[in-house]
């Protein structure tokens, strides 16, 4: 009778991005008390018997049978998938088109918690940039590049429905640079390389937060009600090129004037990790305000730094 | 990264190393702040900004203490000869000073981050982007910050206007109500004379996408420089319409110019 009685207590969460790290780490925070499913956009992952896993695109009709099945209490949305992925056709319609219909059939099936995982990017990197941006700050990432608009697009729509749908209690998270074992973003990529590409005479200020921290955040945030939108960087900053240093990384310099030559450059060269488009942030600085999180869900990373720097220089080809 | 740790083995001393270790600032784990402020970056530009002090423009300082030694202050000056030489003796003169030093931070012109490794120096060195968010955040922080209300009014002035304040800017007043800092005037003497501009040509500094663009030898004379620092100035966080605001901005003017006209009167030579 407890067992069934704890079994029906258990929350009901629909996690999106399953493919991801990050994703996986927060999964397992959760497994032990709640019932969890699993879905990605790209390809289907085993996560152990005891959580359903899915690829399906949120678009699809079949999506809806999910939310009928499993009756959802909340969902984590971490599937966004990055700029350095797809093409721009494909990632509109999964970020903004498939987003949309996620927190449709959220509040269609009355979820009472949505948490949505979206970047730092969304502020833009331009030269006027104070430090320490807040939450309130405007997005200029959507002018700098069309491969960023679906990431504002996405958090627009999230604002959106924070505002209309109350009852969703809606909180965005806009981490800054996700970094550690298993991280595939293009950062993770670079600080992993032997040979890493930088502006010539440009070192912007970065912020780093180390997955498994990453990960305590985005559970802290879930348990807590607490609706709005908000930065999630540890209070430590690092220039660029001092990072790469000291994950034991040769920096090779592409020139930086006229801004005319690194963009050609970049688009002849087509590195994955360090496109044209996110150019800027190698340039200017994104330095984010996590204070307002830390504070009002008690938040405290763990890893410091150095010790995120040390695995890269041990392990020059991360997982 | 290699040129500063060149020039931090060949400039900074062990005893340099501790005094300033010993001078309290917000920065992480690395040694930086979010503004770029680097710990080890500074030391290299304390030594050379040593040298532009003592010896190159052999700076006279009255008043330094009068600085408050915590809390947020807004150390306000006139701005003049085209390079900002005169926040560098201003930041020196503070850092220096022999009773409870500070490290102020200095507003640049919003032009220099686009400059491939000056940027990036002028921040190790304490040089902050001029935003009021930048302002605002740091005196939040309880730092004592240098401004130019004047702006590029001031720094590109031509020689024949020298030691004439433009137009002071209302923002560095509402900061420091809003902040309840204390705004300390300083009056600047022999920048005017470091870079003698005679005229400015708009087209190319607009072309060049830089501020102004001076017609002026292509050297740094060593003039020699006098600060004179003044009285803390407080004033309170009323809401007040925005002239009384100017009439604040005003007062201040008024200190600095005195100040001013005090370095011109104690000054007995150019160089």
């Amino acid at each position: 009778m407890t067992d069934l009685k704890q079994k029906q207590s258990r929350p009901h969460i629909l996690i999106t991005g399953a493919a991801g790290a990050l994703t996986q780490q927060v999964i397992n925070r959760l497994r032990d008390h709640c019932d969890i499913v699993a879905v990605d956009f790209r390809e289907q992952v085993y996560l152990g018997d005891s959580i359903p896993s899915y690829c399906i695109d949120f678009n699809q009709r079949s999506f809806e049978d999910l939310f009928r099945r499993y009756k959802f209490d909340g969902v984590i949305h971490m599937g966004r998938i990055m700029s350095s992925q797809l093409t721009r056709m494909r990632r509109y319609n999964a970020n903004v088109l498939g987003t949309q219909k996620l927190l449709d059939l959220s509040h269609k099936y009355g979820i009472k918690r949505v948490v949505v995982l979206s970047t730092f990017h969304v502020y833009g990197a331009v030269a006027y940039n104070p430090a320490l941006i807040d939450e309130e700050a405007p997005l200029k990432s959507a002018g700098l590049s069309a491969d960023l608009i679906d990431s504002v697009e996405l958090e627009n729509l999230a604002n959106i429905y924070l505002w209309r749908y109350p009852d969703l209690n809606i909180t965005v998270l806009r981490p800054c640079n996700i970094v550690g074992p298993g991280v595939r973003n293009s950062i993770s990529t670079l600080l992993g390389s032997e040979r890493t590409p930088v502006l010539a005479g440009f070192s912007p200020m970065m912020q780093f937060i180390h997955i498994d921290d990453m990960a305590d955040a985005v559970v802290l945030a879930y348990n807590k009600t607490q609706r709005g939108i908000f930065n999630v960087a540890p209070e430590d900053w690092v220039a660029y090129q001092h990072a790469l240093k000291l994950c034991g990384c040769k920096t090779f310099p592409i020139p930086s004037i006229p801004p005319l030559v690194p963009k050609v450059l970049l688009d002849t060269l087509k590195l994955r990790s360090f496109p044209s488009y996110l150019m800027a942030f190698f340039k200017y600085p994104v330095v984010i305000d996590g204070r307002a999180f830390a504070r009002e869900f008690g938040f405290q990373p763990r890893r410091p730094l150095k010790e995120i720097f040390r695995y890269y220089r041990d392990n020059k080809k991360p997982v | 990264m290699g040129l500063t740790s060149y020039l931090r083995s060949k400039l900074v001393s062990a005893e340099l190393d501790n005094q300033i270790d010993r001078i309290r600032k917000p920065i992480g784990t690395l040694g930086y702040d979010p503004w770029g402020f680097n710990n080890d970056g500074m030391k290299v530009g304390f030594s050379l900004a040593r040298q532009l002090y003592e010896k190159y423009f052999r700076v006279e300082t009255t008043g330094i203490d009068k600085i408050p030694a915590e809390g947020p202050v807004l150390i306000v000056a006139n701005h003049s000869g085209q390079l900002p030489i005169d926040g560098i003796l201003i930041g020196y003169a503070l850092a220096a000073r022999q009773n409870k030093p500070r490290i102020p931070r200095a507003m640049i012109e919003r032009f220099f981050p686009t400059v491939p490794y000056l940027g990036n120096l002028l921040n190790e060195f304490g040089a902050v982007l001029g935003d009021p968010t930048n302002c605002a955040k740091m005196l939040a922080n309880g730092e004592a910050v240098i401004v130019f209300p004047e702006g590029v009014r001031g720094s590109g002035k031509l020689y024949r206007d020298r030691y004439q304040l433009k137009r002071f800017g209302n923002g560095f007043m509402h900061l420091a109500m809003k902040y309840n800092a204390a705004i300390v005037p300083v009056g600047v003497v022999g920048c005017e004379e470091t870079i003698p501009a005679i005229a400015n040509i708009k087209p190319l500094a607009r072309m060049l996408g830089i501020p102004y663009a001076p017609v002026a030898l292509p050297v740094v004379f060593p003039a020699k420089v006098h600060l004179n620092i003044g009285d803390p100035m407080h004033f309170d966080n009323r809401e007040i319409p925005e002239e009384q605001v100017t009439e604040r901005v005003e007062h201040v003017k008024a200190a600095i110019s005195e100040l001013i006209d005090k370095g011109l009167s104690e000054r007995k030579r150019l160089f």
